[in-house]
């Protein structure tokens, strides 16, 4: 009861945020969920990790709606008619978003914001301030990082717009992706672009390699995560390499022995997860989403996470040189894949009844570490401080981010002179999309607004937590705490030389 | 095989042209502009051997007479450069086009482009040539960087290879470009003319250089120009910093943002349509 009591008296939380701890705490005080000893072990060594989704999960992890559905018909729970114009379409869509939950009370996805905003476009003008006012609102009361909105592939009035804006507001709500394809106009890309160097938003994903594993109705949500629209993800948890590796005799006995056996004990633990949701929540039967057709339970699947391959491997190669380290060596990065594709294998072998949209699979994600993470490298990106040259890095991406349809992505901090040719940047985007790179970021050093590990904070907001002041976005306190343990400001700047 | 002598290549720049480019600095220029600010680029090493004593990693050493750089060794810490007495650098590569498009492999997909440069490329037209043709073949475009002093008129098989050519006009006015760089602007201006006629002029260039050059002449003479031979050109305007120059050879400062904005303006009112300040 004295955590409760703690998160009562914090007065570096606001209201809000008091309310949502509490109800955390609350579902941590029972534990339904059946787990056995050995699983429980790799729980407590850090192994597996549930990301602190909770206790007894009563709703998915991310919910991705089909708001074109919603557009289409209206909600007859929340008695709201099909909008007529821009105004009604962006009110109905704010009330639906305070309706939408996932793991942290939020909505995690916002829909493709452009093609279901552009219909309505009849006067530029006037929709440029509903669009503003739209993208605002959606920073002061959805108050949370992990909210991301997509556009694209295509141009869109309304795609410039919600660029045009996201550089005069300059926040760090909603995360934003530009689905590029093939045929998305550069001018479009460009238009991404400078508005990343300004604001660290959009990032971009690679369309023809989401499309090709999820299909066309494919969402990019929380931090970038490509899931199903029309359904979502029943929960997320993770296994730790980098703890994982110090319990093996050497890499034979990871690869052969170790790796499996944590496999198969956290597809275990994730299943009575998903039991418990599916069978005793009563989340699907009770909820307006499913009723109306925003979501429905075969378009969802689960998220097999992973993360620290490069303290893995480097651990098991016994690594101290930078040149024989994950990221630089042969053998090293060779040694990654072997890791990565047995990862594969063993988690294709198992089978879970209710993942019905990915044929009851789990589908890998390589996921960005938690605030508290200390030496552990986020999925299979180079640690903070060892990064190659870009186009080093770049190459490197592209020989994993083929294995994780539900997510990986990777970061790169510019100088701020690249504002000057933005051209530059899109040269590197296309190359690395060219190569197989599935999701990449960009922002400049003198950004505000700053990518964590995948969602967005400002820098401003981590400094005012810091002086025990209270911020609205609750992300901004993970955010400090990946600045203080990852040292996620230190990024190499990319600049010629 | 002809050989060209490379001082560094640049893999990933922002700053040589549209796009991102591989910048290919050659060794050797034919002008001694008083605020060169990479002097190291202007001569050719004589093997005089003074870098060898100061260089801090032992990176260098003469064998029968040359100096010889360990690239694996160097810091980069450029003592040797500072050593200098000849203007020049003991880390210049005698590279074959083969060798550069090796280089450039490892960067080719995030490339749109080649940019060469020096000291001054066009002294080693042959190379610059080869090197341009074999870059297109591979789908990247050439682009040159030249303070054009060597005539691109009368060479169809160098304009065939080239894509673009980023010219230096430090100065409209013939005498008081002799004092800046020990040679008269006759052909440069004439570059500036066919090359514009051609379509193959991306860019000129003028730095502005406070109490040294008549910086307002030289914008208005040469936006004039510039507008009449096309004012979609764009016309880049580059402060003096004083970095790396060799400060006994010159007296200036960085001119000011108010200086500048008035020099763009009159680029503009001649009618420049692309007119940037760095």
């Amino acid at each position: 009861m004295d955590d409760i009591l703690k998160i009562i008296k914090d007065t570096s939380l606001t209201y809000e945020q008091k309310v949502l701890a509490l109800a955390k705490a609350a579902e941590n005080s029972i534990k339904p969920l059946k787990i056995d000893e050995e699983t429980q072990k790799y729980r407590e060594a850090g192994v597996i990790c549930d990301l602190n989704e909770g206790s007894a999960p009563y709703r998915p992890r991310y919910i991705v709606p089909d708001y074109e559905v919603f557009l289409k018909n209206g909600s007859k729970f929340l008695g709201l008619e099909p909008p007529r114009n821009i105004w009604e379409a962006v009110n109905s869509l704010l009330i639906l978003y305070k309706h939408v939950p996932s793991i942290t009370s939020f909505p995690v996805y916002l829909g493709n914001i452009d093609t279901i905003l552009d219909r309505f476009i009849e006067d530029e003008e006037e929709a440029y301030q509903a669009i503003k006012l739209f993208l605002l609102h959606i920073d002061r009361t959805i108050t949370d990082s992990f909210c991301h909105a997509n556009i694209g592939p295509e141009d869109t009035k309304a795609g410039r717009l919600i660029l045009k804006a996201s550089r005069e507001l300059n926040t760090s709500i909603p995360n934003l992706t530009l689905k590029y394809s093939k045929n998305t106009p550069d001018d479009l890309v460009l238009d991404s672009i400078n508005t990343a160097l300004i604001t660290a938003k959009p990032s971009f994903a690679n369309h023809e390699m989401f499309a090709g594993e999820l299909g066309e109705d494919y969402a990019i949500a929380s931090c970038y995560n490509g899931l199903p629209i029309g359904g979502g993800n029943f929960t997320l948890v993770r296994l730790n390499m980098g703890k994982l590796a110090p319990m093996a005799k050497d890499t034979e006995d990871f690869i052969n022995n170790l790796l499996p056996d944590a496999v198969e004990k956290m597809a275990g633990y994730m299943d009575e997860r998903i039991k418990f949701l599916m069978e005793e929540s009563g989340y699907f039967e009770s909820s307006f989403l499913v009723k109306e057709g925003l979501i429905s339970a075969d378009r969802f699947t689960s998220m097999f996470g992973m993360v620290g391959l490069a303290d893995a491997v480097n651990h098991l190669l016994g690594a101290k040189e930078l040149r024989d380290r994950f990221g630089h060596s042969k053998e090293a990065n060779d040694l990654g894949v072997r890791i990565i594709e047995k990862l594969e294998e063993e988690v294709n072998k198992h089978h879970n009844p209710y993942c019905k949209f990915s044929d009851g699979k789990f589908l890998l994600h390589a996921q960005v570490g938690i605030d508290t993470d200390k030496n552990i490298s986020p999925g299979c990106r180079i640690p903070i401080g060892e990064e190659p040259e870009i186009w080093d890095h770049l190459k490197h991406c592209a020989l994993f981010h083929k294995y994780f349809p539900t997510g990986i992505g990777d970061i790169f901090r510019f100088d701020s002179t690249v504002k000057r040719n933005p051209q530059y940047v899109l040269d590197i985007m296309k190359g690395a999309m060219n190569l197989g790179v599935r999701y990449i970021s960009f922002y400049t050093s003198d950004s505000d607004v700053v990518r964590i590990t995948g969602y967005l904070v400002k820098r401003s907001d981590m400094e005012k937590l810091e002086r025990g002041e209270q911020v609205l976005n609750g992300a901004a306190v993970l955010g400090l705490g990946a600045v203080k343990n990852q040292h996620v400001l230190d990024r190499k700047e990319r600049k010629d030389d | 095989m002809i050989r060209g002598l490379v001082n560094k290549i640049i893999p990933f720049s922002s700053v040589d042209g549209p796009g991102n480019r591989t910048a290919i600095f050659l060794q050797g220029c034919n002008f001694n502009c008083i605020y060169c600010h990479n002097p190291e680029t202007i001569n050719i090493c004589i093997n005089c051997g003074i870098c060898i004593e100061v260089c801090p990693s032992q990176c260098l050493h003469m064998e029968n007479g040359i100096v010889r750089w360990d690239k694996g060794k160097c810091v980069g810490c450029d003592s040797c450069l500072k050593a200098c007495k000849s203007c020049s650098s003991p880390k210049i590569s005698h590279m074959t086009v083969e060798d550069v498009l090796k280089a450039i492999q490892n960067v080719r997909p995030f490339i749109t482009g080649i940019t060469i440069s020096g000291g001054e490329c066009m002294l080693q037209k042959e190379f610059v040539t080869e090197l341009c043709e074999e870059a297109k073949k591979i789908g990247l475009t050439a682009f040159i960087d030249s303070n054009g002093s060597i005539p691109f008129y009368g060479d169809d098989r160098l304009i065939t290879a080239i894509d673009m050519v980023m010219l230096d006009v430090k100065s409209f006015d013939k005498e008081e470009h002799k004092m800046l760089t020990g040679q008269d602007n006759e052909v440069v201006l004439k570059n500036m003319e066919y090359l514009a006629y051609i379509s193959k002029l991306y860019e000129i260039r003028t730095v502005v250089v406070p109490d040294v050059l008549n910086n307002e002449r030289n914008v208005d003479m040469a936006s004039k120009r510039l507008a009449e031979l096309d004012p979609s050109i764009k016309y880049k305007l580059i402060k003096y910093r004083p970095i790396g120059v060799r400060t006994d050879m010159i007296k200036s400062s960085m001119p000011t943002d108010d200086m500048m904005t008035k020099l763009k303006d009159i680029a503009v009112k001649n009618g420049c349509k692309d007119v940037v300040v760095i």
